[in-house]
C-alpha cells in the first residue's frame, strides 16, 4: 500500500470522526450536560454579581 | 471539605502577568509607532544600525505577539482554569517559573533583536539559547495547565479550557519542529530544513502561531470573559464544541497560502488555499457564537465600554477571517501580496481581534485582582475605545488603498511588455496612506497609555487579593 493512499484513507477518516463530533454534540441527549457546562463561569459567586441577569438562575 | 481547610485561588501569578501584559503592550505598541515613522522618513533611525528597520520590526512584532498576547494569554488561562475548575493552580511554583521565564525570553528578545542577532525566520526570528529557554517554560506551562485540568473540582472541562489545552499543545509542537537549528556559535544557527522544505515548515509554523497562539487561544480568553461581561451563559454550547474541532481539524493544513507562486508544490499551494477557505465556516461560526451571547442584552452596550471592546474585538474577527481566506485564493493573492494589504490584514486580526479582546479581557480582570468589581475609570474605557477604535479603521482602511495601489501598479505593464511604474514610485505615491497609518497606530498608542494610567490609579485604590476557593463536593458542580 502507497503512502499516498494511506494518506487519502486517513483523511477520510478523520473527515468520519468529525461529522461523528457534529451529530454527537448536536444530538439531544448531550443538551442537559452542555447547559449545565455552559454555566461554569457562573459556578462561583462573585460580590459584584448579585444582581445576575434574568435568564438565568444564579447556581451555587 | 471542612470549612477550616480553606484555600485559595493563585492570584499572584495571573496579577502579574496580567500587569506585565499592559507594560509589554505599550513597548511593543512604541516600536510599531516608531518604524511605522521609518517607513515614512528612514532618518528616524538615527544612523544606528540598533535602530534600524529591519532589526525593530521583529521586534516589534515579537513584543506584541509573544510579550503582550504571551502575558495575556498566561494570565487569562490561569485565571479561567482555576475558576472553571473550582481548584488552585497545580504546581505554582512552576506557575511563578513560568512568569519569570517568559520575562526572561522577552527581555533578551529585546536585547538579542536590536544587536541583530536571528535566525531569518518570521515570527521565530530568537536564536536558538532563546529557543531552548522558551521550550522549557512553555513544558512547565503545559504541566501547570494540564496538571490544574487533571485536578479539577468539576465534571465538565469548559471549553474556554479546550481552546487553551490545544493552543499551548499546538504551540509546542510548531515551536520545536521549525526551531531545529544547527547551533554554529552561541548568537548564530541555521535551519535543519534547506531550500523549499524549510519554507514550507517555516509557514506550517507561521500560519499556525496566527491559528493556534493569535486565533485558538484568545478564543479562550472570548468564550470565559465575554459571558462573564454580558453576564448571560454562551449563545450555543454545542456550537462551541463543533467550533473548537472544526479550527482543529482544518487550522494546521492553511500554512501553504504564504507561499502562493513559489517554488512550493502547486498542490500544496492549492490544498493550502482550500483549507483556508474552509477556515472561513469554523471562524463564523465561533464570531456568531461570541456575539448572539449578547442577543437580548443589546441594550447593555450602551453603558459597557468593556462589552463594546469584545464586540468589535469580534466584529474585527469576522471581518479579518473573510479577509483572510479571500486573500489565500491565487488569483488574489496575486495581486495582494507583497503589498501592505497583507500588513493591513493582520493589524486588523492584531489590533482588532488580539488587542480589543484582550484589553475587554484585562479590564475585566484587573479590578478582580485587586479586590474591587470596577475599573477606577470607566469614562477612560470609553475614551479608549473610541480613540483605538478610530485609529484601527484609519490604520487598516489606509492600508488597503494602499496595498491595492501597490499591487496594480507593480503589474502594469506597457503595450510593449515594459512595466509602467518603477518600484519607487509605487513607494512615492504610498507616503501620504503611510501618514494616515501613522496616525491610526500613533492613537492606537495613545489608547493604551490611558490604559495603563486607569490600571494604576485601578492598582492604587484596592489590594492585592486572592479569592477563596469554595469548599465543593467533588464532581458535580
Amino acid at each position: 500500500m502507497s503512502t499516498s493512499f494511506l494518506g487519502s484513507v486517513l483523511t477520510v477518516c478523520a473527515f468520519l470522526v468529525f461529522i461523528g463530533i457534529v451529530i454527537w454534540a448536536f444530538s439531544s441527549r448531550r443538551k442537559k450536560d452542555f447547559d449545565e457546562a455552559a454555566r461554569a463561569p457562573f459556578a462561583l459567586d462573585e460580590k459584584d454579581e448579585s444582581s445576575r441577569d434574568e435568564k438565568f438562575g444564579n447556581k451555587s | 471539605m471542612m470549612a477550616t481547610n480553606v484555600e485559595f485561588f493563585n492570584y499572584k501569578v495571573v496579577r502579574q502577568f496580567a500587569v506585565m501584559a499592559v507594560i509589554w503592550g505599550i513597548v511593543g505598541l512604541l516600536v510599531g509607532v516608531i518604524v511605522a515613522l521609518q517607513l515614512m522618513w528612514p532618518v528616524f533611525n538615527f544612523d544606528l544600525p540598533w535602530l534600524t528597520y529591519g532589526r525593530l520590526r521583529p521586534l516589534h512584532t515579537n513584543a506584541i505577539i509573544f510579550a503582550f498576547g504571551g502575558c495575556a494569554l498566561f494570565a487569562t488561562s490561569y485565571y479561567i482554569v482555576q475558576r472553571t475548575c473550582q481548584t488552585k493552580l497545580f504546581a505554582p511554583a512552576l506557575a511563578t517559573f513560568t512568569f519569570w521565564g517568559w520575562n526572561l525570553v522577552i527581555v533578551l528578545a529585546a536585547v538579542s533583536l536590536p544587536l541583530g542577532w536571528t535566525t531569518g525566520k518570521e515570527y521565530a526570528e530568537l536564536e536558538w539559547p532563546i529557543d531552548l529557554l522558551i521550550a522549557v517554560v512553555w513544558v512547565a506551562y503545559a504541566i501547570v495547565f494540564f496538571g490544574t485540568l487533571a485536578i479539577r473540582r468539576t465534571k465538565h472541562i469548559y471549553v474556554a479550557n479546550w481552546f487553551y489545552g490545544a493552543f499551548i499543545i499546538a504551540i509546542a509542537i510548531l515551536h520545536i519542529f521549525n526551531s531545529f537549528e544547527v547551533p554554529a556559535t552561541l548568537t548564530k544557527s541555521y535551519s535543519l530544513y534547506a531550500g523549499v522544505q524549510d519554507a514550507m515548515v517555516q509557514w506550517w509554523y507561521g500560519h499556525n502561531a496566527v491559528g493556534f497562539f493569535l486565533t485558538a487561544a484568545f478564543l479562550g480568553m472570548m468564550y470565559y470573559f465575554v459571558p462573564k461581561q454580558a453576564r448571560r451563559p454562551i449563545y450555543s454550547y454545542r456550537l462551541s464544541v463543533v467550533h473548537f474541532w472544526a479550527l482543529i481539524f482544518t487550522y494546521m493544513w492553511a500554512g501553504p497560502h504564504h507561499l502562493h507562486y513559489t517554488a512550493l508544490p502547486d498542490w500544496a499551494q492549492s490544498l493550502g488555499m482550500l483549507f483556508s477557505v474552509i477556515l472561513l465556516a469554523p471562524s463564523w461560526g465561533g464570531m456568531i457564537n461570541g456575539i448572539m451571547t449578547l442577543s437580548g442584552a443589546w441594550y447593555k452596550l450602551r453603558t459597557d465600554p468593556i462589552l463594546k471592546f469584545m464586540v468589535v474585538a469580534l466584529s474585527f474577527y469576522g471581518m479579518s477571517t473573510f479577509e483572510g481566506p479571500m486573500m489565500s485564493v491565487k488569483t488574489i493573492n496575486a495581486l495582494s501580496h507583497y503589498t501592505d494589504w497583507t500588513v493591513g490584514h493582520t493589524h486588523s486580526g492584531a489590533l482588532g481581534w488580539v488587542g480589543f479582546i484582550t484589553i475587554g479581557s484585562l479590564y475585566y480582570l484587573i479590578p478582580r485582582l485587586f479586590g474591587q468589581t470596577k475599573m477606577w475609570s470607566t469614562s477612560l474605557i470609553n475614551t479608549h475605545f473610541w480613540i483605538a477604535t478610530i485609529g484601527i479603521v484609519l490604520y487598516v482602511a489606509a492600508l488597503w488603498v494602499a496595498g491595492i495601489m501597490q499591487g496594480l501598479m507593480w503589474r502594469a505593464v506597457n503595450d510593449d511588455g515594459t512595466l509602467t511604474y518603477t518600484f519607487v514610485e509605487s513607494v512615492k505615491y504610498s507616503f501620504p496612506f503611510y501618514a494616515i497609518r501613522l496616525v491610526g497606530g500613533g492613537m492606537y498608542f495613545v489608547g493604551m497609555l490611558l490604559m495603563f494610567y486607569n490600571v494604576i490609579k485601578t492598582i492604587g485604590a484596592g489590594k492585592p487579593v486572592e479569592a477563596e476557593v469554595p469548599a465543593t463536593t467533588p464532581a458535580h458542580a
